[in-house]
C-alpha cells in the first residue's frame, strides 16, 4: 500500500514507534500461543476418564464461529481502509460490525464451554481438557479484550473525530484483531480439524 | 484486641522480628519524610517519567531486595556452618523457604532489574536521545516490578513463602505437596513483575532502533547499548514463555487443572517451559554486564576496544545460542541420548563466542595505560571469576559427568560464579563507573577498594569450597549434614566467606552515605580523568532532564575520544537550540501497580472479590490512560540555552 501525504500526517514518528513496538508485542504473543499449542499437543492423548477430542467437538458450530471471526477480520480491514481515507462514519460503522461479530464469537464460545461442562468435561477432568480450556480460554480472553479496547477507541473516535491521536491507535487495534484471527485459524486446524481426524 | 495479642505471641520469633523491624523502618521513614517535608519530593519521583530517575529507582529498589536476599543467604550459611546444626528456626520447611526465596528474589528481583535500572539510565545517554521511546510504559514497568517484588517479599510474613525451590518444579509445587498460599506467591508475583519486564524489553528495543542520534549507526553503538539491545530481544521472547509457565502453575494451584500433575498430566512440561525461559535469562543478566565491562575496560585502559565487530557478533551469537541450550538443565530427566547430545554440543558452542569476548577484553588492556579504579577492579575480578565459572560450565555440559554433578553443591558453586561473577560484579563496576554521571559526585575510591577486595575475596571463600563439597557428594537444598562426612570444615569456610561478602556490601552502603552527605559536586562532563569515549560523557553530570541541549552528530564509534585526539574539549553538537518536548509526569503507573498488588493478594489467598476489585482498578486506569491525550510539556528554548551555557562554564 502506498502511503499518501495525508496518511503520513496521520502516522507521525511517535505513531510509527508505537506500531513497531506493537509488532514486538505480537512477537511475544506468538511465543505465548506457541507454548500453549505445545502444551496442548503434548497432553492431547492424556484424556484420563474424560472424553477425547473426537467425542467432544461438534464441527458445525465451530464452523459458524470461524466464519464469524473471519468476517470480523474483513470488516476490520475495511474500517482501516476508510480510516486512511479519513471517513469517520464508515470507519465507525465497520469497527462496530467488527466488535459485534467479536462479541458473537465470544458468546458462542461461552455456550460451547458450558455445554461441555454439562457433559462432565470440566477443566480438571483431564490434562487434555485443561490444556484445551487454557488455549481456547486465552484466545477467547484476547478477543474479549480486543472488543473492550476497540469500544474505548470508538468512543474517542466519535467524540474527537479522526486525528493523529486516534488513527494509530485504531491501526494498532486492527493489527491485534488480525493477529487473534490468525491464532483462531491455527486453533481451528490444530485443535478441531486434527482432533476430529 | 486480645485475639490480636494472642496472634502476635503465637508467631515464630523470626517473623515477629521481621514484622517489628519493618514497622520501625516504615515509621522512621515516614517520620523523616515529614520532618524534612520531603513528601512532595517523593511524589515527584514516584510520578516521574524521566528515564534517569526511573533507572535510579530501579537500582534502589532492587538493591533493597539484594540486601534482603543477601541476609537470607547469611541465614542459610549460618544453618550450614556446622554439621548437625540447629540455627534459630531455619530447619526443614523454613530452610526450604529460605533457599527458595533467596534464589527467586536474587534472579528475578535483583539481577534482572539492577541491570535494567542501570541500562535505563545509560542507554538513552549513549545513543544521544532525550528519552526512551515510551516514558509512560517505562514508569509502568517499574511499578509492576515493584508490585511483584513486594508480593514475593511480604510472602513470609503473610501466609508463608514459596518453598519449592526457585525453579518451583511440578509436581512438588502443586497443591498435593505444598498446599497453602505460600507457593501461590511464586507464579502470581513473578507474573506481575514479568509483565513489567516484557514491557521494558519492548521499550528498549524500540528506543534503540528508532531514537538514535543522527549518524549513530548500528556499528557505532557503544557495547553497553548493543548488549542491552540483544538482551531486550531475549527478554521479550523468553519472559513470554515464562508467562505461560506461570499461568499454567497458577491454573494448577487455583483452578484445578491437572496438566502438570504426576498422575494424569506431564510434569516435564513445567521443566521445559521454565528452562526455555530460564536459560535465556542467564544471558539476559550476563550480556548487559558484558557490555558494561567492555565500556569500562576500554575507558580505564585508555584504549579502543579490541575487535569491536567480533564483540558485537559474539553478543548476537550468545543471544541466539542461548535459546537452544535449555535441556542442559534437564540432562538427568531421561530424555533420549540424541537430545542430550544435541544440547550438550550447543552448550559447549557458547564457550566459543564467550571466549572471543574474554580474549578481546585482554587484548584491549594490552599496551594500554591502565588505571586501577574500582570499576576497573571489578572488571578484572570479573574476568578471573567468570573464567572459572565458564570452565565449570563446560564441565557441566558433558552429559555423563553431569549425572554426577547434578543437584550437588558443584552446581551451586557454578551458578554463583557465573551470576555473581558477571552480573553483580558488572553492576558494581557500572554503578561505580556511572555514579558521577548519575549524581555528579564520585564514590570514594578508598572505600570502593575496601568494598571490592572484601566482597571479591569473600566471594571466593564462599563459593570455591562448594565445588569440592559438590564433588564430595553434598546435595543442594539440604539443611544439614552428618558429622563424619568431612564437610564441616569446608562449610565453615564458606560461611566465613559469606560474612566477608556482607562486610563488602556494608562498605558500599557506607560509601554511598558518606559521599552523598559530604563530597562536593564535580561539575565535570567527563570526570574520569578525561578518558570518556562515548556520548554520555559529553553532557553535564548529572544531565538535565532533556539530556542533550542540542543533538549530537555521531561520526565515529568513539565520538568524544576522537574529539579529544583532535584537541577539542568536547564534540560538536550540530542541532539547533529548540523548544524541547518532554512527557508529563504521571501517577497512573503507580496506581496500576497498586491495582495489580491488590488483585494479586486476592488471587494468592483465593478471595475472588478482592482479586476482581484489583483487576477492575487496573482496567479502569488503563481506560483512563486510553482517553488521555499526550500533551507533554515544552521546555522553552531560552531555558535550555541558559542552562547549557552555565554548564559549559
Amino acid at each position: 500500500m502506498e502511503t499518501t501525504s495525508e496518511q503520513k500526517q496521520l502516522y507521525n514518528k511517535q505513531a510509527q514507534m508505537n506500531i513497531l513496538a506493537f509488532w514486538f508485542l505480537i512477537g511475544a504473543e506468538v511465543v505465548v500461543f506457541g507454548c500453549l499449542f505445545g502444551i496442548y499437543l503434548a497432553v492431547k492423548t492424556l484424556t484420563s476418564d474424560g472424553p477425547g477430542p473426537n467425542e467432544l467437538f461438534k464441527l458445525n458450530e465451530i464452523m459458524l464461529s470461524t466464519v464469524i471471526l473471519l468476517t470480523s477480520s474483513f470488516t476490520c480491514a475495511l474500517a482501516i481502509y476508510f480510516l486512511n481515507l479519513s471517513r469517520k462514519t464508515w470507519t465507525l460503522l465497520f469497527f462496530l460490525i467488527t466488535i459485534i461479530l467479536g462479541l458473537a464469537f465470544v458468546g458462542l464460545e461461552i455456550r460451547e464451554f458450558t455445554l461441555y461442562v454439562k457433559e462432565g468435561a470440566t477443566i480438571s477432568t483431564s490434562a487434555f481438557l485443561g490444556a484445551f480450556y487454557m488455549l481456547l480460554g486465552t484466545h477467547g480472553f484476547h478477543v474479549l479484550l480486543g472488543v473492550i479496547w476497540i469500544t474505548l477507541l470508538l468512543v474517542q473516535l466519535s467524540l474527537r473525530g479522526i486525528n493523529q491521536e486516534i488513527a494509530p491507535k485504531l491501526f494498532i487495534a486492527s493489527l491485534y484483531w488480525h493477529f487473534i484471527d490468525v491464532i483462531w485459524v491455527m486453533i481451528f486446524t490444530v485443535v478441531y480439524l486434527i482432533g476430529k481426524v | 484486641m486480645k485475639a490480636l495479642l494472642n496472634y502476635f505471641t503465637s508467631l515464630p520469633s523470626d517473623i515477629l522480628l521481621a514484622d517489628l523491624s519493618f514497622t520501625i523502618l516504615a515509621i522512621t521513614i515516614a517520620y523523616l519524610l515529614t520532618t524534612h517535608s520531603k513528601w512532595n519530593w517523593l511524589w515527584s519521583w514516584i510520578t516521574s517519567t524521566d528515564h534517569k530517575k526511573i533507572g535510579i529507582m530501579y537500582l534502589l529498589v532492587s538493591f533493597l531486595f539484594f540486601i534482603r536476599a543477601g541476609m537470607e543467604a547469611l541465614l542459610i550459611r549460618m544453618q550450614l556452618a556446622f554439621p548437625n546444626n540447629d540455627f534459630w528456626v531455619f530447619q526443614g520447611d523454613r530452610f526450604n523457604q529460605l533457599t527458595s526465596t533467596h534464589g527467586t528474589v536474587m534472579i528475578f528481583l535483583v539481577a534482572t532489574p539492577l541491570l535494567i535500572g542501570l541500562m535505563n539510565v545509560i542507554v538513552p545517554l549513549q545513543i544521544g536521545s532525550r528519552d526512551v521511546a515510551f516514558p509512560f510504559m517505562n514508569s509502568l514497568s517499574l511499578w509492576l516490578f515493584i508490585s511483584g517484588g513486594i508480593l514475593l517479599n511480604v510472602s513470609f510474613v503473610a501466609g508463608g513463602s514459596p518453598n519449592a525451590g526457585w525453579t518451583s518444579y511440578a509436581p512438588l509445587a502443586l497443591n498435593d505437596y505444598t498446599p497453602g498460599p505460600g507457593n501461590n506467591y511464586y507464579p502470581i508475583g513473578l507474573q506481575v513483575a514479568g509483565l513489567g519486564t516484557i514491557m521494558g524489553g519492548i521499550n528498549f528495543i524500540v528506543t534503540i532502533l528508532k531514537m538514535r542520534a543522527p549518524g549513530m549507526r548500528f556499528m557505532r553503538m557503544p557495547l553497553s547499548t548493543w548488549a542491552m539491545f540483544i538482551t531486550s530481544i531475549l527478554i521479550v521472547y523468553a519472559f513470554s514463555a515464562l508467562a505461560v509457565a506461570l499461568l499454567l502453575l497458577t491454573f494448577e494451584r487455583l483452578f484445578g487443572t491437572v496438566i502438570l500433575s504426576g498422575g494424569e498430566g506431564n510434569p516435564i512440561i513445567w521443566q521445559h517451559l521454565f528452562w526455555i525461559f530460564g536459560h535465556p535469562e542467564v544471558y539476559i543478566i550476563a550480556l548487559p554486564a558484558f557490555g558494561i565491562f567492555s565500556d569500562v575496560i576500554s575507558t580505564f585502559s585508555k584504549r579502543k576496544l579490541f575487535g569491536y565487530p567480533s564483540m558485537v557478533f559474539a553478543i548476537i551469537l550468545i543471544g541466539f545460542l542461548g535459546f537452544m541450550v535449555w535441556v542442559h538443565h534437564m540432562f538427568t530427566v531421561g530424555l533420549n541420548t540424541n537430545i542430550n547430545i544435541f544440547f550438550a554440543l550447543t552448550t559447549m558452542l557458547i564457550a566459543v563466542p564467550t571466549g572471543i569476548k574474554v580474549f578481546n577484553w585482554l587484548f584491549t588492556m594490552r599496551g594500554g595505560r591502565i588505571r586501577f579504579d574500582t570499576p576497573m577492579l571489578y572488571a578484572l575480578g570479573f574476568i578471573f571469576t567468570f573464567v572459572i565459572g565458564g570452565v565449570t560450565g563446560v564441565m557441566l555440559s558433558t552429559v555423563p559427568a553431569d549425572y554426577q554433578y547434578h543437584d550437588s553443591y558443584f552446581v551451586v558453586a557454578h551458578l554463583h560464579y557465573v551470576i555473581i561473577g558477571a552480573t553483580i560484579f558488572g553492576v558494581f563496576s557500572g554503578v561505580y563507573y556511572w555514579w558521577p554521571k548519575m549524581f555528579g559526585k564520585f564514590l570514594n575510591e578508598k572505600l570502593g577498594k575496601w568494598n571490592f577486595w572484601t566482597f571479591g575475596i569473600g566471594f571466593h571463600f564462599t563459593f570455591f569450597p562448594m565445588h569440592i563439597m559438590g564433588l564430595m557428594g553434598m546435595p543442594r537444598r539440604v539443611f544439614t549434614y552428618p558429622e563424619d562426612e568431612g564437610l564441616g570444615f569446608l562449610n565453615f569456610i564458606s560461611t566465613f566467606g559469606a560474612f566477608m561478602m556482607g562486610a563488602g556490601i556494608l562498605f558500599f552502603i557506607i560509601n554511598i552515605y558518606l559521599t552523598t552527605r559530604y563530597s562536593k559536586k564535580l561539575m565535570l562532563n567527563d570526570p574520569w580523568y578525561s578518558r570518556g569515549r562515548t556520548l554520555e560523557w559529553t553532557i553535564p553530570s548529572p544531565p538535565p532532564a532533556y539530556n542533550f541541549a542540542r543533538l549530537p552528530e555521531v561520526k565515529s564509534r568513539e565520538p568524544l575520544w576522537d574529539a579529544y585526539e583532535k584537541g577539542y574539549k568536547n564534540i560538536d553538537f550540530i542541532g539547533e537550540y529548540e523548544d524541547i518536548h518532554m512527557p508529563n509526569s504521571t501517577s497512573l503507573p503507580f496506581f496500576i501497580g497498586i491495582g495489580f498488588l491488590i488483585a494479586s493478594f486476592g488471587f494468592v489467598f483465593e478471595i475472588w472479590t478482592v482479586a476482581m476489585l484489583g483487576m477492575a482498578m487496573v482496567f479502569l486506569l488503563l481506560g483512563i490512560r486510553s482517553f488521555q491525550q499526550n500533551n507533554g510539556i515544552h521546555i522553552p528554548k531560552k531555558t535550555v540555552m541558559a542552562e547549557d551555557r552555565r554548564s559549559e562554564e
